[in-house]
């Protein structure tokens, strides 16, 4: 009886794979034609916001969700990295590709001064001084001479590989698009690789992994700069894509909104980053009446989904995952089940046999 | 305190502390109408109003969110605690009548004092400076030498074993959300007397500085907090006298990070058994 079963468990899985695979090819193949369907303006910029957050959120997943540290100031790294290109093409005329690479340093360079000291103690200290980190960046931004103060840096030359200009909405979805689906590539095989099983090894059980020989500070400090290259690389294309930036687009509001769409998605998972990535800035953008209560219901939605659903919508096992582990729940939960009617009935016997006696 | 016996940052504390400033401004605010000055028993019967229902309102969050979520793990729970946050503090944006901007506190300090030596100081600072100072040693005797204190203490060491002691974990758990509240509901009010102005965004880095002090003396060391809090302020002032005021939150945060880099546990700190 238990051949069958197997047999019939390993085609089911089978399928379940590659039903998946189609799923996702079909959603990328819809997801490049975009441009085509629609060609307004304004729903491509909301598009091209949302890859953007979604690459963000991605880059935050690997810190979050993949290592368990909680970082509230991941816009610190989304600024780096729009600042050096800002200033860089701006002042010395770089292109805007050779500029990536010095915000990349840049990024590394701080998360290592922030990680070295704060990743030792507990994750909680993590939080604050993060979220201290966004706050220096974001003063620094404001008050220093290079960076425009307030009003920023504006006048930033556009996107240019070799003799392609690109300028359009349309062309920074595809830009955009493209360094999602690398993010998306680079953060699934690093899940698998070596560092990544440690990350999941530190997240579950901190100290079985130090027993198990994991460096665990090393792993820590990788996780912190693996979110802070993702960060600066997005913010580089961010400057370019919108020619103007200022201080407060890197504000702790945008570090929570980053947040946000990796805690509504369900941490640890890539496919859950992008889809709590969308609801972050699509569904504001349809209800736009509502704008100031927008901060309201995604603070609502945190809690709810915290109390009722810590995994996220769209957990790491997939909706499939889910639904076999409830399905082992109530298995489990039938079985104690029967065994307490069994210890009843028992019980009941013992009682028997005592009266008997 | 919440923090110490919980082990948990409250990122909704300052915002608790935020609620208590507003729901004061409307209670004195609908008291004052037709008076020209307002008599101090008053504003005192308001304040320990506020800090009931300040604290009362700590224990609702607890018995809503953190109480269902003990067993959940310690990133869930931050993460529910920001989101608390950001409803209390978008909530207050969005009730009529409260809303963004600053708000003039009905009630304000005489600036008429004494001047001791070179300086001069009001006579609200020296309330502020005799209540604070009662209040933290009501709360030093209470943990220290009363029976709910010890309580309070077994919990903060191990919940578990201290279940197993008898103790009624969930309602010491509650009765420290209630004294941390009704605390932030007593700086509000003194807040709100002294600057005179409120707003929706002030308990966020209220907050913060004072997490900020807390670790910098010594976390679960309510003498280390306040040695912690004058270190700081100390720090600030020398910072800001001469970087500017803008870098006051920067002077917060390197000072955080230079001691965490070098005396991670405080400067009067315990030692700390890591979780998680």
């Amino acid at each position: 009886m238990s051949l069958p079963r197997t047999a019939e468990r390993e085609r089911t899985v089978l399928s379940a794979k590659t039903s998946k695979r189609i799923l996702i090819l079909a959603l990328v193949v819809v997801a490049a034609f975009v441009p085509q369907i629609t060609g307004d303006q304004y729903y491509l910029s909301v598009a091209y916001q949302a890859e953007m957050l979604i690459c963000l959120a991605i880059g935050l997943n690997i810190v979050v969700g993949y290592a368990g540290l909680l970082d509230l100031g991941f816009a610190a790294f989304f600024a780096i990295g729009a600042y050096t290109t800002a200033m860089l093409s701006t002042i010395d005329n770089w292109p805007i590709l050779a500029t990536i690479v010095p915000g990349i340093l840049v990024a590394v360079v701080c998360s290592v001064i922030i990680g070295l000291p704060t990743l030792r103690l507990r994750s909680d200290y993590l939080a604050i001084v993060t979220l201290g980190f966004g706050e220096i960046i974001q003063t620094i931004a404001n008050n220093l001479g290079p960076t425009g103060g307030p009003t920023g840096i504006y006048g930033i030359p556009t996107l240019s590989i070799g003799s392609i200009v690109i300028q359009s909405a349309a062309s920074y979805y595809y830009v955009f698009f493209i360094l999602m689906v690398i993010f998306v590539f680079f953060s699934l095989r690093l899940r698998s690789s070596r560092i990544g099983r440690a990350w999941l090894c530190i997240r579950e059980d901190e100290d079985a992994a130090q027993a198990m020989g994991i460096k665990i500070h090393r792993y820590k400090l990788y996780a912190y700069m693996g979110g802070a290259v993702m960060g600066s690389i997005t913010g580089s294309l961010y400057a370019p894509a919108l020619s103007a930036i200022s201080p407060p687009s890197f504000g702790f509001s945008e570090s929570l909104l980053i947040l946000m769409a990796v805690a509504i998605g369900g941490m640890g998972s890539v496919w859950g980053a992008i889809l709590g990535g969308g609801i972050v800035v699509i569904l504001p953008e349809a209800f736009r009446q509502f704008s100031q209560a927008r901060l309201l219901v995604f603070g609502f939605m945190l809690i709810v989904i915290m109390m009722t659903r810590p995994q996220g919508l769209f957990p790491e096992g997939g909706f499939r995952g889910t639904f076999s582990r409830l399905r082992r729940r109530t298995r489990d939960s039938s079985d104690l089940k029967s065994a307490s009617a069994n210890s009843h009935e028992v019980r009941l016997s013992t009682i028997e046999t005592e009266e008997v006696s | 305190m919440v923090y110490g016996i919980l082990r948990l940052i409250n990122f909704a504390h300052g915002d608790f502390f935020m609620a208590a400033a507003f729901v004061s401004y409307t209670i004195l605010g609908a008291l004052a109408v037709g008076k020209a000055h307002m008599p101090w028993f008053t504003v005192l019967w308001v304040g320990l109003l506020v800090m009931i229902l300040t604290g009362l309102l700590a224990v609702l969050a607890n018995r809503l969110i953190y109480h269902p979520m003990r067993r959940a793990a310690l990133l869930s729970l931050m993460i529910a605690a920001l989101g608390l946050s950001q409803v209390l503090e978008n909530g207050v944006l969005n009730i009529p009548g409260w809303g963004s901007s600053f708000l003039t506190y009905p009630v304000t300090s005489p600036p008429n004092g004494f001047t001791l030596g070179q300086s001069h100081f009001s006579w609200f600072q020296l309330i502020i400076v005799i209540i604070s100072g009662v209040l933290a040693l009501g709360v030093y005797f209470l943990v220290s030498r009363t029976l709910l204190g010890k309580a309070m203490r077994a919990v903060a060491e191990d919940r578990i074993a201290a279940a197993l002691m008898g103790i009624n974990v969930d309602l010491v758990i509650a009765i420290v959300f209630f004294i941390g509240g009704a605390l932030a509901g007593a700086a509000a009010v003194m807040t709100g007397v002294y600057y005179g102005q409120i707003n929706y965004l002030m308990g966020w880095t209220v907050g913060l500085e004072a997490f900020t002090a807390a670790v910098l003396g010594g976390i679960g060391n309510i003498g280390g907090a306040m040695l912690g809090g004058v270190v700081l302020g100390i720090a600030q002032s020398v910072g800001t006298g001469w970087f500017g005021a803008e870098w006051a939150i920067v002077v917060t945060f390197v000072v955080l990070v230079l001691l965490l880099w070098l005396r991670p546990t405080g400067i009067l700190g315990e030692h700390v058994a890591r979780r998680m």
